[in-house]
């Protein structure tokens, strides 16, 4: 379905220095199937997600959507073969209103099917439909806007950039149920969903964890967690500063 | 009244009609005054001593919406015009104005309108104004309103003005006079480009104890254009006031933006908020990522800001 093939990325610092913030990851995504993955922060895992919708370009290798070479294709092109991206920081439109968004990441959405997406991501359409996706709104309000349209889109390779971040138990809960129910085992969808959430890594069919932008584990939640606890016992230890890289049940 | 293509189309992009609408009308057309119908509670009337008219909203009179709109369609067309509006005590009307000139010539075609607002005791007024301009000669199309509001204890007004495209050359001076407890809410909204050139100048004295002003603008300026907003808040009294101008700015135009409070007393409170930018690489990346065009994401992001 989705394949990505020895792809790195270099990028340039400030004083003329190359870093390689992607290092030669060899993966396939399958379709039907709930992918998560997983590591510290800087690991690499948004410069993944943002090389598949096209947001930045590799350094080399090569990205395959159901057999076709994508790697010189636009945001808007694949977009429009079924890839989408869910942000971890999505952005603010003055004048924009929920529903504008919704009706262009779904164009010709019918009301119900409209309303019942706001629902799914736990806001009140009667509430939201009409309101600037501007300044107004809460980074969880803006978090659960920006999973109303990735959900309203259905695209083939749907991916989710810490849908969790911001957002409230009880809306977890509810995207975890409507993640299990519309897109596991789905034989057109694949899902790939980047976070710290230990409820969210479960209910993957299999998670990768990234670190200084490689892939260093691959497998079941329950092989992959083991080994992401010593993680974060290990990164608890080193940083002794507070700063928690996961989000421990 | 029969009308053409292009008046037909004008008169729909800016005042939405595309039939003789029911209750008071004044259209002028080229100069001309071409319908011109009061109904019980709204009265039109010329002006006896120059081009215009008066139009006097009766007393308590709710509801009612009237349509005043100017086209100009004839080209080297100097129009000049001097509009009252009276709204009387407790009314609560609507009023759609507009001008819009086709202009396929190289002659310049102007409308200036003088327009002032009287607003009595307690009425409500929303006005709504949009200015367009098309043809492709290499006249231009010229508006240059000039507006005076004097807002009556209680009274409320709320001002929308457009210019939706096309207006070469604009120069709006507008001033405001607020008594106490009067409420005055102005939205301006502005595109620019080619070599178009956009002033508005705004004064907004809020006189009587309770009374409010708010004047929101957002424009974008296109291409080699030119926008110069200014709006300045007097505050004489216990009132509140606030200036917003938000600007998105692109190519190699030019955006001045110049939000100005004077406090004459003390218990004035008096804000403003003002950004230029132009438009955010994540917000073309986020549309781009629904499918979008580059070219419509642009589009979207502007029709959405001047909405």
């Amino acid at each position: 379905m989705l394949k990505l093939k020895d792809i790195s990325m270099v990028v340039g610092n400030d004083q003329g220095e190359n870093r390689e913030i992607i290092r030669n990851i060899n993966v396939e995504f399958e379709a039907g199937k709930v992918y998560g993955i997983t590591g510290p922060n800087g690991g690499g895992k948004t410069s993944l997600a943002k090389l598949i919708m096209g947001i930045y370009m590799p350094s080399q290798g090569n990205i395959y959507l159901q057999g076709q070479d994508i790697t010189p294709l636009s945001i808007s092109e694949r977009a429009q073969l079924g890839i989408i991206y869910a942000f971890q920081q999505p952005p603010r439109f003055k004048g924009l209103t929920v529903k504008d968004l919704i009706n262009i990441a779904r164009p010709g959405i019918d009301n119900l099917h409209l309303r019942s997406t706001l629902r799914d991501v736990g806001l009140c359409p009667e509430d939201y439909l009409d309101r600037d996706v501007g300044p107004g709104l809460s980074g969880g309000e803006m978090k659960r806007i920006e999973m109303a349209q990735t959900l309203a889109r259905e695209a083939v390779i749907s991916i989710m950039d810490e849908p969790e971040a911001g957002v409230d138990l009880w809306t977890i809960q509810k995207l975890i149920a409507v993640i299990v129910g519309r897109y596991k085992k789905n034989p057109r969808l694949t899902t790939i969903i980047i976070t710290h959430n230990e409820n969210m890594l479960h209910i993957c069919d299999e998670v990768l964890v990234m670190e200084n932008g490689m892939l260093v584990h691959r497998g079941t939640p329950e092989e992959i967690w083991p080994h992401i606890k010593d993680e974060i016992e290990c990164k608890m230890k080193e940083l002794c500063s507070g700063d928690i890289a996961y989000e421990i049940r | 009244m029969k009308l053409d293509e292009i008046q037909t189309n004008l008169l729909k992009t800016i005042a939405d009609l595309e039939e003789t609408p029911r209750g008071a009308v004044n259209i002028r057309i080229d100069g001309t005054p071409v319908m011109r119908h009061s109904s019980p509670g709204i009265q039109i009337t010329p002006k006896l001593d120059k081009p215009g008219f008066d139009l006097v909203v009766a007393p308590g009179t709710k509801g009612e919406t009237v349509h005043v709109p100017v086209i100009l369609t004839k080209s080297g067309l100097k129009d000049l015009v001097y509009n009252s509006f009276i709204i009387g005590e407790d009314a609560d009307v609507t009023i759609i104005a507009g001008c819009g000139i086709h202009n396929s010539s190289h002659m310049h075609s102007q409308h200036d309108g003088i327009h002032e607002f009287i607003l009595h005791a307690n009425s409500k007024l929303r006005y709504v104004e949009k200015h367009y301009g098309e043809g492709e000669g290499k006249g231009k199309k010229i508006l240059n309103p000039t507006t005076t509001v004097h807002v009556a204890e209680g009274a409320t007004i709320e001002m929308e003005m457009v210019q939706i495209a096309g207006v070469d050359d604009t120069v709006r001076k507008t001033t405001v006079h607020i008594e106490a407890k009067g409420y005055v809410k102005m939205i301006e909204r502005l595109l620019t480009h080619g070599a178009q050139h956009a002033e508005s100048d705004v004064e907004m004295y809020i006189d009587g104890a309770g009374g409010s002003g708010q004047v929101l603008s957002r424009s974008v300026a296109k291409e080699n254009s030119a926008q110069v907003f200014r709006a300045a808040l007097i505050g004489r009294s216990d009132c509140t006031g606030h200036v917003e101008c938000d600007s998105i700015i692109m190519g190699d135009s030019k955006i001045k933006a110049i939000p100005q409070l004077v406090a004459e007393d003390a218990r004035a409170v008096l804000t403003h908020e003002a950004a230029i930018g132009k438009i955010a690489g994540e917000q073309l990346i986020k549309l781009m990522s629904l499918g979008l065009s580059e070219q419509q994401a642009v589009d979207t992001i502007i029709e959405g800001f001047l909405r």
